[in-house]
């Protein structure tokens, strides 16, 4: 990411050289051995970054209709092609891509803290509280997800709005849906990771060394058990992308004026024969982001195990 | 007669990462009819891939195996794959370490044998099953025809090797290949399968190469032994012969540290282990440990009991009790080893950690310095525990694998917050340099240290708090021999200069006698016999104290026993129905502190 000097705040998020490993620079040289995964940030990098200033570079307003310029393929006044609008693609791209992406992390990350914590406290706690959360977490992977969006989304949509604006309004549903829903797998892996951590004899020599629960979980239980969860995680940004783009399929995500990489599929999914790239591109951007961020999750789990010797 | 097997220049190289790293390197030797040859050495010296590559085991596109291995009058290595599959099971059968992984559990133990019968001696299936029976009462196994429709589970780990033995005899070999068949073994089993494997290589005239670490084994039961170090076959010679005049230093550094029951007659305090130079062959005398025994009492145990409930079904209604630990009492002298002998099952670990309150204890009473830890709130108990600290078994599993080796002897400073965080890294190297290792060796993580060294490490560790006890459970088990004796030197030493308690948990007679002041012997969850160390040893009292000893293979082979028959006895359950109340006990002290429980009925037979 050599020159990206002007945001170096966005470039930061995709390079993750700041994992919280006792050992910054062995976990920063482990993680750079994995070259796929340096390549996947640099990508992932490169498609933040390009969504966050891409704005400016390419100043386009994503609703000017031209009705001269409809479906056009890709060319100099239009990069990615247009829609049957004429509106520019790659300007609504870029700014569907903010959404998308947003909405994939922060999905990911309710869902990974609340399904670590649920998990946590199950493999911890034994008896009736290990219990209750595990019928808790059967209860929600056994309810239908589609009946009960549409539920929420009638019940807390206008209520939202008017809190957050229509956009943030949307955005925080869709984000608190996607992340409540998918915390189960973590929560599963998590508890068993914990059961077995629990009683391996390094834990129980902290415990006769005077350590309290607390302790064990943060110090001991929680570090060897972070391998799965951060690719869980990685899967769950993946899958909240998808997910998203499934609402807006359904109508149900961001008003259809907003134009998420779900939503430009969707629209786009009428004139495949015609204009092919229109699906291609917002197709091929959920794609490699998806790809890349699972190669990342690759790489991060190798690099924080320090037994790993490349 | 000419060799049944003859090994030459056999070389094996493993491929990692693309280089191909030497791991035997030219081993040669001859085994005759009727004879038993013992592949000795530590871990990593190649004795088991010796054997692999005899049986062309290695995997194939990561291995290479040049050299001859001529059985009879074939070469191994020359032969096409479909005609080494009929050599092995056919002339060459092969006898693992691990009897718990090594059967299919959802298939009964007789179609396991029966299926390798039909298809190797083209039986019919009833012919196959009734030869099924044969073998099982060949290998000893009690009530053969109903046994042979069991699933595995149902069978215990002596049993289940009896199971392998008898597949591996299925097909008559010619050569069997034992790789440390009885290492995963409670020691009078052991004792049990040495004999079962002698008689039978009598009975059937077949050969046997046997792959072991431990030198009681080999003089047990080997004609003649190989040395290995490195990968290369340092020594070898009729196994008498290497037992009174090792040539090579290796050899005679192995047995220096082999511990010998009985070494210690006429001595009367631990000793440390003579240390040979692995190159020259010197040894220093080892000398006795200086009087470290307090009068004070430090640790009090009495009436500790400690029972698990199985329980089961829809309701979790109670099936029955494990009753691990049952109304034992000892006590515990500031600098001195206590030991706790038994085999598997008997509740000396439960017991250590019962003292420590990591398991808790149903009733009785543990005084440490003359307060009850039993009733103390969690908070006080964790300040207690600064004076008891524990080493573990399994030097790989007891550190944490994300934490470099100085943060893990810092963080029980921490914890208790007995130290600032510089002041907690400096005491690591201290106590790294303390027990022998190097302090720059502080920032490494677990997985670069060799098991010995981990050990050292978790000594460390325990010493971080500065305890008065240690609970060390079974801590130099899982070490090679010669590393197992600088362990103990070390704990010897550490308890000359800091006045430590050890109780000391392990199943090793012949380590017991070596580092303990007194011993406790337990069966069942109970004390059966409990006195100074030369009365347990010199005059033992209780049958099950005597079937323990006499079942420690003695490294020795001019001393090789001559035991009567091959009993078939099972180590007992400490499972028991929810109604079973335990019977009173009572004991009998025949000399000053040596106490032995008055037996039962069961036990007549045994004494008699």
């Amino acid at each position: 990411m050599a020159g990206s000097t002007l945001a170096s705040p966005s470039a930061e998020a995709g390079a993750p050289a700041a994992a919280p490993a006792a050992t910054g620079r062995d976990t920063w040289r482990r993680f750079r051995r994995h070259r796929l995964a340096v390549a996947s940030s640099v990508l992932l990098g490169v498609m933040v970054l390009g969504v966050l200033v891409g704005g400016l570079v390419w100043p386009v307003a994503i609703d000017e209709i031209d009705f001269s310029a409809m479906l056009q393929g890709p060319s100099p006044q239009h990069p990615f092609g247009t829609d049957d609008l004429g509106q520019d693609l790659l300007a609504r791209m870029i700014y569907g891509g903010r959404i998308s992406l947003a909405v994939g992390f922060a999905a990911m990350l309710i869902s990974t803290l609340v399904g670590v914590a649920v998990g946590a406290l199950a493999g911890m706690s034994r008896g009736f509280l290990d219990s209750a959360l595990m019928w808790l977490t059967d209860l929600f992977l056994s309810l239908p997800q589609l009946p009960l969006l549409l539920l929420v989304i009638y019940l807390f949509r206008d209520r939202l709005k008017e809190v957050f604006g229509v956009e943030g309004g949307v955005f925080v549903m869709i984000v608190a849906v996607i992340g409540g829903l998918r915390w189960m797998p973590v929560a599963r892996l998590v508890r068993a990771q914990f059961l077995s951590l629990r009683e391996k004899e390094f834990v129980e020599a902290a415990r006769a060394q005077g350590a309290g629960p607390l302790h064990q979980v943060t110090r001991h239980i929680l570090p060897n058990a972070i391998g799965p969860v951060i690719v869980a995680a990685t899967i769950e940004v993946s899958a909240a992308i998808i997910a998203e783009s499934t609402l807006s399929f359904l109508g149900l995500g961001f008003p259809p004026d907003i134009p998420t990489w779900g939503r430009l599929l969707f629209d786009a999914k009428d004139h495949l024969d015609v204009a092919p790239h229109w699906a291609l591109f917002p197709g091929a951007a959920i794609f490699l982001t998806v790809l890349s961020i699972n190669f990342i999750g690759d790489g991060l789990r190798d690099a924080l195990d320090p037994r790993r010797v490349l | 007669m000419p060799p049944i097997l003859s090994v030459r220049d056999l070389a094996t190289a493993f491929r990692v990462d693309g280089r191909w790293r030497p791991v035997v390197r030219g081993v040669s030797f001859d085994i005759g009819p009727r004879e038993t040859v013992a592949l000795v050495g530590e871990s990593g010296s190649g004795k088991s891939v010796t054997a692999l590559s005899i049986m062309r085991l290695t995997p194939r596109d990561a291995s290479r195996i040049t050299g001859a291995v001529r059985l009879q009058d074939r070469d191994l290595l020359t032969l096409s794959d479909a005609e080494m599959r009929r050599v092995r099971g056919g002339d060459v059968a092969m006898v693992f370490q691990e009897p718990m992984t090594s059967l299919n559990p959802v298939l009964t133990v007789g179609f396991q044998i029966a299926e390798a019968l039909v298809a190797h001696r083209g039986l019919s299936r009833s012919a196959a099953e009734a030869e099924t029976v044969r073998l099982f009462d060949k290998v000893r196994i009690p009530a053969a025809a109903s046994r042979v429709h069991d699933h595995p589970h149902r069978f215990s780990g002596g049993m289940r090797q009896r199971v392998m033995i008898a597949m591996a005899l299925a097909c008559r070999p010619k050569l069997l290949i034992a790789d440390e068949p009885t290492t995963a073994l409670d020691v009078t089993i052991q004792a049990q399968i040495l004999d079962l494997i002698k008689l039978l290589q009598d009975e059937e005239g077949m050969s046997v190469l046997f792959i072991t670490h431990d030198m009681g084994v080999v003089a047990e039961i080997a004609d003649r032994t190989v040395v290995m170090l490195d990968g290369r076959a340092v020594e070898s010679g009729p196994t008498h012969e290497i037992f009174r005049r090792p040539t090579h230093p290796y050899s005679r550094a192995l047995l220096a540290a082999v511990p010998a029951l009985g070494a210690m007659q006429g001595r009367a305090r631990p000793t440390r282990f003579p240390v040979v130079d692995r190159v020259t062959g010197e040894s220093a005398e080892p000398g006795e440990a200086p009087d470290t025994v307090q009068p004070a009492n430090l640790l009090e145990v009495r009436n500790l009991t400690t029972r698990f409930e199985l329980r089961g079904g829809l309701f979790g209604r109670l099936r029955g009790r494990v009753h691990a630990v049952e109304n034992v009492s000892f006590d515990l002298k500031a600098g001195e080893t206590l030991a706790l002998v038994g085999e598997s099952g008997c509740g000396k670990s439960t017991t250590g950690r019962s003292v420590l309150r990591l398991i808790e204890p149903l009733a009785g009473s543990v005084r440490l310095d003359g307060e009850d830890i039993l009733g103390l709130p969690p908070r006080a108990l964790r300040e207690r525990r600064r004076r008891m600290q524990m080493i573990f078994q399994d030097p790989f599993a007891s550190l944490d694998p994300r934490m470099s080796v100085g943060a893990a002897i810092a963080e029980p400073l921490l914890i208790n917050r007995l130290a600032s965080r510089r002041e907690a890294h400096a005491r690591a190297a201290d106590l790294l340099g303390r027990v022998g290792l190097k302090p720059e060796m502080a920032d490494r993580y677990p997985h670069e240290f060799s098991g010995g060294q981990r050990q050292r490490i978790c000594i460390a560790r325990a010493l971080a708090l500065e305890p008065k006890l240690i609970v060390a459970d079974e801590s130099v088990s899982a070490l090679d021999v010669s590393v197992k004796a600088q362990v103990i030197n070390l704990m010897l030493d550490l308890q000359a200069s800091l006045h430590l308690a050890y109780l000391f948990i392990s199943h090793d007679m012949a380590v017991v006698e070596r580092v303990s002041h007194r011993v406790a012997v337990m069966h069942l969850g109970e004390i059966v016999e409990i006195g100074p160390r030369a009365a347990v040893f010199g005059a033992p009292q209780h049958p099950y104290t005597k079937t323990l000893l006499a079942a420690v293979p003695v490294p020795d082979p001019a001393r090789r026993g001559t035991r009567h028959g091959v009993r078939a006895d099972e180590i007992r359950s400490p499972i028991r129905p929810p109604d079973y109340v335990p019977p009173e006990r009572c004991y009998r002290e025949v000399s000053p502190g040596h106490l032995v429980q008055v037996w039962g009925a069961e036990w007549e037979a045994a004494a008699a």
